[in-house]
């Protein structure tokens, strides 16, 4: 009987064939923490008497969230990360590197057929690279310092197969909210990607693709092995790995075939991700603060997107637009294309490679009572920016830098 | 292990902003996280739960943000149990982590009324509800959780078994 690509990684890491449904401890490749999630580890590391015992090479601490550190107890766990990570020999992110989903990536952390423990629920990103990432807890991560190992039930996978080709106006950001409108529900499962519609996609376009699978409601995702992924690896100087498939006759509990190809811009309106609706019935809603970035739509295409609509205009009077490139080098390379500038120019404010204000916790901009926030982050639920009388609406790089220029929630193919 | 207590309903896709608000997260202390447990799906939770007491949901209990301590606010606040219709998977894994028992059945979760009387046999996978003398059966634990949920969590598992001064 054939196996599902999750099975087939499972498997790899546990040392014997596993099938969905089992129960079996893995062994991870890499692990690595935030800094919502890892002084907490760090304390039941401490409180527990465990003894460090991964190798140099198999884990990283990231300070992605509270960048800059907006309060005394976030910068007292970010000194015990510091002192962590000096201590056992863990790779070191500092703040403004970027946001770990991106920083796992660039860094050559996770390569194709790779199993990843992230301590943070966008995990899943690691599956446009053909990998699985987990999302583990601070007491998991703990676990995993002291025994590079966690339990796990291995997921059914659901294949969604994506055919047909993008419209114009239409990205990847608005695949992933309409998958989220009809897929809610796939609670745990994993999501395979498959079909000849992820051949035109980029490696950043996947990012976005498998970010959003933990709105969605699913445990992971992953992306089929391409010639296009080779080549984002190789240009990296990162490795190979080893690149796994579903097999054709392996048992999905589903198999869904998108088509694409009659997409519109959408939206997911306040106050839940699969709450997704076109952006034109939303047209006319005043936006008050808009938001392009962080690990969901802070790639360099994302930026590029932007800039395609901001260059030579001005963001409307009245909305604010923050921007936060997912990591340094792509903050490096944006800048490099003169995209930096063309934001400024229009009137964006350029917050430093983090988290930013994709959650309230981080501190950065809470909107108001009764404001509208208009993102590229992966969440709207009540409060998530801080303030539960706020809105919060959900979209594509292009549909929030066209409505930042109207002032009004604007679908862009009106904008080109 | 037996799990008896009175149920208090709520609704599909409570998600861990509504059991632990973001804005409560620079604390890790339990008292702390207790006394804001379900603040934002039902204000005045807290002061309505007794002891032993069961919170009974619909489906994907728990999306949302992969916090741990949103399972640690509603054991903290002396809750024995979630029954739900289904979990979110990171919610799953997170209270088992730390010791708090979760009950997948949709029938349950369709069944049982607020304030109704409910006993859990957990080995034997059967939930009791007592007000309406019903049962609905439950796949009961894996060896292997029921032995990490009696070491008190996956922390003091790990210590005992693998971890500790490997």
């Amino acid at each position: 009987m054939g196996r599902t690509a999750v099975e087939k990684i499972f498997s790899a890491h546990c040392g014997k064939e596993i099938s969905a449904g089992e129960i079996a401890i893995v062994s991870l490749d890499f692990v690595a923490g935030g800094d919502t999630k890892t002084p907490q580890a760090i304390k039941l590391f401490g409180e527990a008497g465990l003894s460090f015992n991964l190798e140099p090479g198999r884990a990283a601490l990231i300070i992605d969230h509270f960048v800059p550190c907006p309060h005394e107890k976030a910068a007292n766990g970010h000194v015990a990360m510091r002192r962590f990570a000096r201590e056992h020999g863990l790779k070191f992110y500092e703040a403004g590197e970027g946001v770990e989903h991106q920083l796992l990536a660039e860094g050559g952390h996770v390569l194709p057929g790779s199993l990843i423990a992230v301590g943070d629920s966008h995990a899943p990103t690691c599956g446009a690279l053909n990998a699985l990432g987990l999302a583990v807890s601070s007491s998991e991560l703990a676990a995993i310092f002291a025994t590079g190992r966690l339990w796990y039930k291995v997921p059914q996978a659901t294949r969604v197969e994506v055919k047909g080709k993008l419209p114009p106006g239409v990205y990847a950001k608005d695949v992933i909210l309409y998958l989220c409108g009809r897929l809610h529900g796939g609670y745990y499962e994993a999501i395979e990607f498959s079909g000849e519609a992820l051949l035109d996609l980029s490696i950043d376009d996947r990012f976005t693709l498998c970010n959003m699978v933990a709105d969605l409601g699913a445990q992971t995702a992953i992306m089929p092995w391409d010639a296009r992924l080779d080549a984002w690896l190789k240009e990296r100087g990162l490795g190979a790995g080893r690149p796994v498939d579903g097999d054709a006759d392996a048992v999905y509990s589903q198999v869904r075939q998108e088509d694409v190809s009659s997409l519109e811009p959408l939206l997911a309106f306040p106050h839940a991700i699969h709450n997704v609706h076109p952006v034109r019935e939303a047209r006319g809603v005043k936006v008050n603060q808009a938001y392009i970035g962080g690990c969901s739509n802070g790639r360099l295409e994302d930026l590029r997107l932007a800039a395609g609509f901001l260059k030579g205009r001005r963001v409307a009077a009245g909305v604010r637009l923050f921007i936060s490139p997912a990591s340094r080098e792509i903050y490096r390379r944006a800048a490099a294309e003169g995209i930096i500038s063309v934001l400024l120019e229009a009137g964006a404010v350029i917050l430093p490679p983090s988290c930013g204000p994709c959650v309230g916790l981080t501190q950065q901009g809470i909107p108001g009572d009764g404001e509208v926030v208009l993102s590229t982050a992966n969440r709207n639920f009540r409060g998530r920016l801080g303030n539960k009388n706020a809105l919060i609406y959900l979209a594509s790089p292009a549909t929030v830098a066209a409505s930042a220029l109207t002032g009004e929630i604007t679908d862009p193919r009106e904008i080109i | 292990m037996l799990i008896r207590g009175r149920a208090h309903r709520f609704g599909d896709d409570i998600d861990t902003d509504a059991i632990i608000p973001a804005r409560y997260l620079n604390t890790s202390d339990p008292a702390e996280l207790a006394r804001h447990c379900m603040e934002d799906a039902d204000p005045q939770f807290t002061s309505k739960i007794h002891p032993g007491d069961i919170i009974v949901a619909g489906k994907n209990f728990g999306c949302g943000s992969s916090r741990e301590h949103a399972p640690i606010a509603i054991k903290a606040a002396g809750l024995s149990a979630v029954i739900a219709h289904s979990f979110a998977r990171i919610f799953y894994r997170n209270a088992i982590n730390i010791g708090l028992p979760i009950l997948e059945s949709p029938e349950a979760a369709a069944r049982i009324q607020d304030g109704d009387e409910v006993l859990v046999e957990v080995e034997e996978g059967v939930i009791r509800n007592l007000t309406r003398g019903e049962t609905y059966d439950i796949i009961p634990f894996p060896p292997f959780m029921q032995e990490l949920m009696t070491a008190g969590g996956l922390m003091s598992y790990v210590a005992r078994k693998v971890g500790k001064n490997v």
